[in-house]
């Protein structure tokens, strides 16, 4: 068990550099305890520093936006004399302006402001929430507070224990019509969501009054109530939400945010930027983004123009966050180097007009793709070109999927992405390489067999590639003859190095992809591999070996292909160990993706038959990206630490992708290197230059653009617990390669404990016992304990070596949406499915259940459940499931009646059975990759890994929740 | 005044570390190239670690293309890590034979540094010590700058004490 020996004494088991200085616990606290004081001392000292500045001289005129519904002011510095608010808004103001009304509001100047401030009527909820902890969060509310100058000194505050700050309570009542409701009420009747309602209703009576209700508002969402909430673990059980979790929004004026890049392409683990580094390590939270920058995007600007608007120092684009000083110079967002608007970029093609350059495009939209004229280019783009490199050894033909591939391409063969010049070849193996001559002309494709692996070479170098649309017919026939081919080889050798080696020769002049197929661990020539894995040792809690490759071969050959502009795809379909760990290389350094079928079998395992047969034509029809780069650049003083994912880094911020796929996430860790102490926002721009499979080069630039914060409490609201999870689990996925999985582990463990001891230290003022976390990280622990529990990382457990690598390939690469479900499935009642609160999409109801805990708890005999684990899905059915449910879903009967290996959902036309159906299709349609359903009763043997997904309850080798939390609170207080 | 061994020991150790804290300064060097862009890590670590074989043509022309000033002389393309721990060795060795147990234990923490450093180098079928896929991320490049820096000052503060522990040999005896 991990948990038991990770007291974070030992500080290799912590992932950041600042957290391995941690002493034993004990001795830290008296400095911690500083920190918080240091810290205390130095929120209350900004207050009066930092507001008053920058709002009566721009409040009035342009800062509008900060006083918008949703929009919170930032602390602000004094500094800025050019800030992108005051200088965007002489060119327009965005199109939402606030009412005119708001307008006198915002000037708070001196004295009447004492008076004036109204009472947030919520700015006191994350106290209110919790009765015994109002002091404390008032220190929130304190440094939160950006709106309007504190009167007073500053000091005083502390030694005051009301739960509403010092001048906000004389004048709650005034305005406040109705009587002030019980704090805990107020915080049950009025969620976050409703904060802007002082809008609608409009202001009554003269200036005081008609500040109020903006006001308070403002304070409201400066304070985000809800974020900050304290909430104690291991008093409330049901953390989890009805329904999925958003992504939380950052703090920045309205404007900014709408036009901000969506969360689903670009994300931060903290949606506001710490100051410094050493307040980042004082929250104990990684910093870091996760993007999936080549997502199927519904609605994407494609700009054709000339010239490319960019910074000339950083080679930034331009983008939305930029400021104009006046129509002829913009300010770069992250060199802050004032440039030239160029001429061209006077002209706005949208609207055909002149002389409004912050109106184009580029400027609107935070996710743009250009098409790049040639100086984009280092050749002239390449054709779409595809390799397939299939095993027919014994045991390949054994599995049967040959038929299933050629089916599936010459199903798919007019989707393949690519245009005239596409060009197609196949090559299969088993102890000789077999080349296909598919030459135009020739009456049906010449194979070619090559026994000299150790020297491999082509034997006709130039009609092994053949243009698909010219030698359509020789390649259908190619492929409906493959499978008959070699069904009664006896070979059992497989010499997969050496036709890796002759497929780089093949594509090396081109580039392009490489789709390789594998049934068994190459033991034949270059890049032979032994078994590594002892069946035994799969369930020992002592550390797991062997996760780290056997041999640089596999890498080597990756890096070549990288440099040719060949990726990597493998599907490995095998039943025994294949050593995983070592073959990933070949595509995780080309940036291609790695499939895995487990024990795949055309008979015995039809689940996995149609797992592969709709990953192949996803896999085959997507839209794909060819030598492709990707830069990510960041506002000065900001660094990128580590990058995750499948790629080659060619230099400390760009990606080598000979390939890029819409289904590829990566995710990058950032550190601050200097002080962003005059900044307002930060922002971060990812920019992917590739040619797409119609022979264009293109770049897609996204950016993302994020407050900055000088204060922990600001941190911690700005959390994101699922993208921090996603970013742990990369970073323990190397963690475990390079030092052990126990390390990993322990590692995890501590990154929970730090954060939250760390909260209770410098943010929470007030000890009281129990685990308290903020709303936004309460569900972090449950998080890292479902990373304790994943395939990955779990111990204990048996766990075949190759499924685990698996996992740790998937959390790699896949992107956050995905691998969150792959941590922490999803849970759903689905016998009693109502169209209640059903969304509609393309006319189809799709039932909404509510999300469940995953706890043995939660289910019932009396029903069934369903469980959406990301690339599975459990439909589990209780013994005594109520019977409407089995004969209008299921089509039987009897519980008794249901069969043992049900992977299909019959078609019934039932309303039961169309909802049901609607939700699982609704389900499988949200990710490219297909789910296969397996519906399991009470005696079923898949029964195990359904409960293995439970992860609140307590396993022979693993905690439970509560055991987790206890022992989480146990660390904290030492 | 007489010519022993230890003294010829001492006069070696002083040349050879002339030569290491040459090796310091390219491996410095060569980090920060990689660290401002100026370099491919594939190029750089091809460099770096020991080739069996002649670098492949295309590295050798992309660097004389570029005209990289730096510290890619003839002795560079054959990598260094291993000549600079075969060196350091080879006088740790001589020190061992002549008996200057003092030297020999100023230069024993290097030489475990050096077994430690080989010993768990990533999985590589040539020798050499850096991987072009982890060297680009920021830990490892920051160890590796350090390790340079740490390296100049060691062989620099040795090269002093091998001038004087020569004079004092030759000297005493």
């Amino acid at each position: 068990m991990a948990v038991q020996h990770s007291s974070p004494t030992n500080g290799a088991t912590h992932f950041h550099e600042h957290t391995s200085s941690r002493p034993p616990s004990k001795p830290c606290e008296p400095c911690c305890k500083l920190n918080s004081i240091l810290q205390l001392g130095a929120t209350s000292l900004l207050v009066p520093q930092c507001y008053p500045a920058p709002w009566p001289t721009d409040a009035p005129t342009s800062l509008h936006g900060y006083i918008q519904p949703g929009a919170a002011p930032q602390p602000m510095n004094p500094m800025v004399p050019n800030t992108y608010q005051p200088n965007r808004a002489p060119y327009g103001p965005p199109p939402t302006g606030p009412p005119p009304t708001m307008k006198p509001t915002s000037p708070p100047t001196g004295p009447p402001m004492a008076n004036a401030t109204p009472p947030p009527p919520k700015a006191d909820e994350p106290v209110a929430g919790n009765g015994p902890q109002a002091p404390n969060s008032y220190n929130h509310v304190d440094n939160k507070m950006a709106g309007p100058p504190q009167p007073g000194p500053p000091g005083r505050h502390l030694g005051h224990y009301p739960s509403l700050p010092p001048g906000y309570q004389n004048t709650s009542a005034p305005h406040n019509a109705t009587p002030p409701m019980h704090p805990a009420m107020q915080a049950a009747t009025q969620p976050y969501t409703q904060a802007p309602q002082p809008y609608q209703q409009p202001p009554v009576g003269p200036g005081p009054a008609q500040l109020s209700p903006s006001l308070a508002a403002m304070s409201l969402q400066s304070s985000t109530p809800e974020a900050l909430r304290v909430v104690n673990l291991l008093q409330e059980r049901n953390l989890l939400p009805p329904s999925p979790i958003p992504a939380p929004t950052p703090c920045l004026p309205q404007d900014l945010q709408k036009i901000n890049c969506n969360p689903e392409v670009f994300r931060s683990t903290l949606t506001s930027i710490p100051q410094t580094q050493s307040l980042l390590n004082k929250a104990k939270l990684p910093l870091g983004l996760l993007l999936h920058p080549f997502k199927d995007l519904s609605q994407l600007p494609v700009v054709t123009s000339s010239t490319i608007v960019r910074c000339r120092s950083c080679r930034t684009y331009i983008n939305p966050f930029v400021s104009f000083l006046d129509q002829r110079r913009w300010k770069c967002n992250l060199c802050y180097r004032v440039n030239d608007v160029p001429e061209e970029f006077m002209y706005n093609p949208v609207s055909r007009s002149y002389g409004e350059p912050h109106k184009r495009p580029e400027v609107q939209n935070a996710t743009i793709e250009f098409i790049a004229p040639s100086e984009y280019m280092l050749r002239p783009p390449q054709p779409a070109v595809y390799l397939f490199i299939l095993d027919v050894s014994h045991n390949a033909v054994e599995t049967g999927y040959l038929n299933v591939f050629c089916q599936s391409l010459l199903d798919n063969i007019n989707a393949l992405p690519g245009d005239s010049r596409t060009k197609v070849g196949f090559i299969t193996f088993d102890s000789t390489i077999h080349f296909y001559n598919l030459q135009e002309g020739l009456s049906q494709p010449q194979m070619l067999i090559v026994s000299d692996i150790e020297d491999i070479f082509l034997p006709t170098p130039d009609s092994l590639l053949v243009n698909l649309n010219e030698c359509k017919e020789l390649v259908q026939d190619l492929l409906k003859s493959l499978p008959t081919l070699f069904e009664k080889t006896m070979e059992t050798q497989s010499a997969l190095g050496s036709a890796l080696q002759a497929a780089f020769k093949l594509l090396s002049p081109t580039g392009g992809r490489m789709s390789v197929f594998q049934t068994q661990l190459p033991n034949l020539g270059v890049g032979a591999l032994q078994s590594r894995e002892d069946p035994n040792q799969r369930a020992s809690a002592k550390d797991i070996q062997y996760l780290s490759p056997a041999t640089d071969f596999y890498k080597k050959l990756a890096l070549d292909c990288s440099g040719q502009q060949v990726a990597v795809d493998l599907f490995l379909l095998s039943s025994q160990y294949c050593d995983l760990a070592s073959l990933g290389c070949i595509s995780r350094y080309s940036a291609g993706s790695v499939y895995y079928y487990p024990s795949y079998h055309h008979q015995h395992n039809p689940a996995q038959v149609e797992c592969f047969q709709k990953d192949l034509k996803r896999y085959l029809t997507r839209k794909i990206g060819f030598e492709a780069v990707m830069r990510i650049r960041c506002t000065k003083g900001l660094s990128i630490h580590t990058f995750h994912g499948n790629f080659f880094v060619r230099s400390t911020d760009l990606l080598s992708l000979p390939n890029v796929n819409p289904d590829a996430g990566f995710a990058v860790q950032m550190s601050i290197e200097e002080n962003l102490d005059d900044m307002q926002t930060v922002s971060f721009q990812a920019a992917l230059l590739y040619t797409s499979s119609k022979g264009e080069r293109r770049i897609r630039v996204h950016t993302l653009c994020l407050p900055v914060v000088n204060s922990l409490s600001d941190i911690f609201a700005g959390a994101d617990v699922q993208a921090i999870t996603g970013l742990l689990a990369c970073m323990a996925v190397d963690r475990s390669v390079t030092a052990s999985l126990s390390d990993a582990r322990d590692a995890m463990t501590n990154a929970s404990i730090d954060s939250l001891s760390s909260y209770r230290q410098s943010v929470l003022t007030i000890q009281q016992p129990g685990l308290l976390a903020p709303a936004c990280l309460r569900l972090f622990p449950l998080f890292i304990l479902a990373l304790l529990k994943q395939k990955a990382f779990r111990t204990g457990t048996s766990t075949r070596l190759d499924d685990r690598v698996f996992a740790m390939c998937q959390l790699k690469y896949q992107p956050l949406a995905y691998s969150l479900l792959m941590i922490h499935p999803a849970l759903y009642r689905i016998d009693d499915l109502t169209d209640e609160g059903a969304l509609n999409i393309n006319e189809r109801t799709i039932p909404q259940p509510r999300l469940l805990q995953l706890t043995v708890e939660k289910l019932s005999r009396e029903a069934a459940f369903l469980m959406d684990a990301g690339t599975v899905i459990y439909l589990w059915i209780g013994r005594n499931c109520n019977p409407t449910f089995l004969s209008q879903v299921l089509g039987v009967p009897s519980y008794a009646a249901v069969p043992d290996n049900l992977y299909l959902l019959p078609e019934l036309d039932t309303a039961e059975s169309q909802r049901t159906r609607a939700f699982i299709g609704w389900l499988r349609d949200q990710r490219p990759f297909f789910p296969s359903l397996h519906i399991i009763r009470d005696e079923s043997q898949q029964k195990a890994s359904f409960l293995q997904n439970m992860i609140e309850d307590r396993t022979e080798s693993a905690l439970s929740y509560y055991e987790f939390l206890l022992h989480v609170q146990q660390q904290i207080s030492k | 005044m007489a010519f022993t061994f230890a003294a010829f020991c001492y006069m070696l150790a002083l040349l050879l570390t002339a030569a290491l804290i040459f090796f310091a300064i390219w491996h410095i060097i060569a980090f920060d190239e990689l660290k401002t862009d100026y370099k491919n890590p594939i190029d750089q670590c091809n460099t770096l670690n020991p080739v069996s074989d002649p670098p492949p043509p295309s590295c050798v022309l992309v660097r004389g293309a570029r005209g990289v000033p730096g510290p890619s002389g003839s002795e560079g393309a054959r990598g260094l890590v291993l000549p600079e721990y075969l060196i350091h060795f080879f006088f740790c060795v001589m020190f061992f034979c002549a008996a200057e147990w003092l030297t020999l234990c100023l230069n024993l923490p290097l030489l475990a540094y050096h077994v430690w450093r080989y010993m768990s180098r990533p999985v590589m079928s040539c020798p050499g010590l850096y991987d072009p896929t982890t060297i680009m991320n920021a830990d490892i490049l920051a160890f590796c700058q350090k390790e340079g820096w740490c390296k100049l000052a060691f062989y620099l503060l040795s090269f002093f004490y091998y001038l004087y522990g020569m004079i004092y040999v030759l000297v005493s005896s």
